[in-house]
């Protein structure tokens, strides 16, 4: 332990036992990170109105709560739809887009590349409210399409983003070489470059489905009547009070997400089988 | 001659062929385009238009006026400035002791912190505001453990005000500026800091003079990537703050929920969106700039 403390950290031979302040406070600043969101787990099995942590009581009595509810349950229905639509709608058009993109070389590129980013520039409340605004002249307020179609937008920079970067690390003279020998380019494509881009693919995917799930400012405007988002609810009932419900719904989205992040994972390790 | 003729005009069905080829390509992204037309592009256009309509239905500056006139306006003005700057200062100094912490650890120690990173990134910020909320409020874990542990001695309000918002903001925020630094840091060649420390600089100098000049792309588009998103933020401010933080979308949100009147709030969105983009496109040739500099050393 001694000779560790000694031991030199950094090319500039400082020491460890000189960083112990830096390691101390990176631990501080992790558990700050991390603690906060898991401490709800235990928290919502709390039999108390106040969420106690530990729970000196322990029940699943706001589980119940929720998988009661008609409301609780109309809306988790929606969120899943809508997650499940947007990523099956967002990935492909957004894949397409960061192809096309990427291969044609006309001097529009840029300007559509530009394009396709500023959702993620602009304040989410402003899409929000021109949606809204679009929605009503439209009548789509309020159905499952009309959200859809906004939380495409708002996914599709991160398809282009993440399915870009890997076009640009793939090398087109394959799929040159695969045309050359007789291929149509769509079957060169999906032969050959969409097998070796299919990380990236399937991770714009699981980013598309998360960004419409955890979406709450513009599904709080053009979400409702018999198609409120679960975000939406869990929004309105926290501007009122602290609702205990709230933490078991908490704890589900965030088993959700983990269990995301855990298929990216499955799904990265199978690129690289080295 | 007849053989350069048809070479030549070859080439012309060729160089027309590829030209097709290019459209089409580019025609793949059409779709997305379109969508993108529908739901974001004409209608924010369409609330450029509305916010120059007064409430007699002609033409007016009246919206704008009224931004300059109101000391609420102003007010939220700076409550927004303040909040983003708060949050992308104590992001900074928080984000980038971790983010250089993680760059000097083994690898498979280093993708193990960066799941308490990744983490939070990934879930919902509403779970994440509302574990907050649960933490700080009166009776929370928060105020219970400190009166336990004597720092204060009956429950005090952290929540509901700007100390709360600040501390759900920099929680969120904190992912958007630890990763580019992070990036940023994992690429440079660390026998530049062996480099230094053998020319004779101090472990202090080798760090201000090479190490951080290295990182500022990535600190700056960490940095600058919080500010934006800060300045345009309604969840996080809205449940934190009590009604007491107002924050420029607030105001445009309860304008049209409230008040029902879009040449105001459209209006603010028009400001909040120009604010937005004249940083982004300032930064843009700075960052150029910066990571043409960096890149070339």
């Amino acid at each position: 332990m001694l000779k560790w403390l000694k031991s030199p950290a950094t090319e500039t031979q400082v020491s460890h036992g000189q960083r112990l302040w830096l390691y101390a406070l990176a631990i501080v600043i992790m558990t700050l990170l991390v603690i906060p969101t898991l401490i709800v787990i235990p928290m919502s099995f709390s039999d108390s109105q106040y969420l106690e942590f530990p729970p000196e009581v322990w029940s699943t009595r706001w589980y119940d709560n929720y998988f009661g509810s008609h409301e609780w349950m109309q809306a988790t229905r929606t969120s899943f739809q809508a997650a499940f639509l947007t990523m099956l709608v967002a990935t492909p058009t957004g894949v397409l887009a960061a192809y096309g993109l990427h291969a044609s070389s006309i001097r529009f590129v840029r300007a559509a590349f530009v394009l396709m980013i500023t959702p993620m520039m602009v304040p989410l409340v402003l899409v929000a409210i021109g949606a809204f605004y679009t929605y009503v002249q439209l009548g789509i307020l309020y159905t499952v399409t009309g959200l859809v179609m906004a939380h495409t937008v708002l996914a599709l920079p991160l398809v282009v983003i993440v399915t870009g970067a890997a076009l640009k690390s793939f090398d087109m003279a394959q799929e040159e070489a695969a045309r050359s020998l007789g291929a149509p380019r769509w079957k060169a494509f999906l032969t050959v470059t969409l097998p070796q881009i299919r990380f990236a693919v399937v991770t714009s995917a699981l980013l598309s489905f998360l960004t419409s799930f955890d979406e709450v400012v513009v599904a709080m405007f053009i979400s409702g009547g018999d198609n409120p988002t679960l975000t939406r609810n869990m929004f309105n009932s926290l501007r009122d009070q602290i609702d205990p419900t709230i933490a078991s719904i908490s704890t589900i989205m965030i088993l959700v997400t983990t269990g995301m992040m855990v298929l990216a994972q499955i799904f990265g390790q199978k690129k690289t089988p080295k | 001659m007849a053989a350069v003729e048809t070479s030549r005009m070859n080439e012309a069905g060729l160089r027309k062929d590829g030209a097709l080829e290019r459209l089409k390509l580019f025609g793949l992204a059409s779709p997305a385009m379109l969508i993108i037309l529908v739901v974001l592009a004409i209608p924010v256009g369409w609330l450029f238009y509305v916010s120059f309509v007064g409430a007699d239905g002609q033409f007016s500056l009246e919206n704008y006026a009224r931004m300059l006139d109101s000391k609420a306006y102003y007010r939220i003005f700076i409550t927004t400035f303040q909040v983003s700057i708060l949050t992308t200062l104590l992001c900074i100094l928080i984000g980038y002791p971790l983010a250089y912490f993680m760059a000097q650890l083994p690898p498979k120690l280093a993708n193990l912190c960066m799941i308490t990173v990744l983490l939070p990134f990934w879930t919902s910020l509403l779970v994440r505001t509302y574990a907050w909320l649960v933490l700080l409020q009166k009776r929370g874990l928060v105020n219970e453990w400190a009166i336990s542990a004597g720092l204060w001695d009956e429950p005090i309000k952290i929540v509901h005000n700007m100390n709360g918002t600040l501390i759900g903001m920099v929680h969120i925020m904190l992912p958007f500026l630890i990763l580019p630094v992070y990036g940023s840091m994992k690429a440079i060649d660390r026998d530049f800091m062996k480099a230094a420390s053998n020319l004779g600089a101090t472990p202090k100098r080798a760090f201000w003079t090479v190490f951080f000049p290295l990182t500022t792309p990535g600190l700056f588009a960490g940095a600058l990537m919080v500010f934006i998103l800060c300045l345009g933020f309604y969840v996080t401010p809205a449940v934190l703050g009590g009604g007491k933080v107002i924050m420029v979308s607030m105001k445009i949100v309860s304008n049209i929920e409230l008040f029902v009147n879009w040449g105001a709030a459209s209006a603010l969105g028009v400001v909040l969106l120009v604010m937005t983009f004249a940083i982004l496109w300032v930064a843009s040739r700075f960052l150029k700039l910066e990571s043409i500099t960096a890149g070339g050393h």
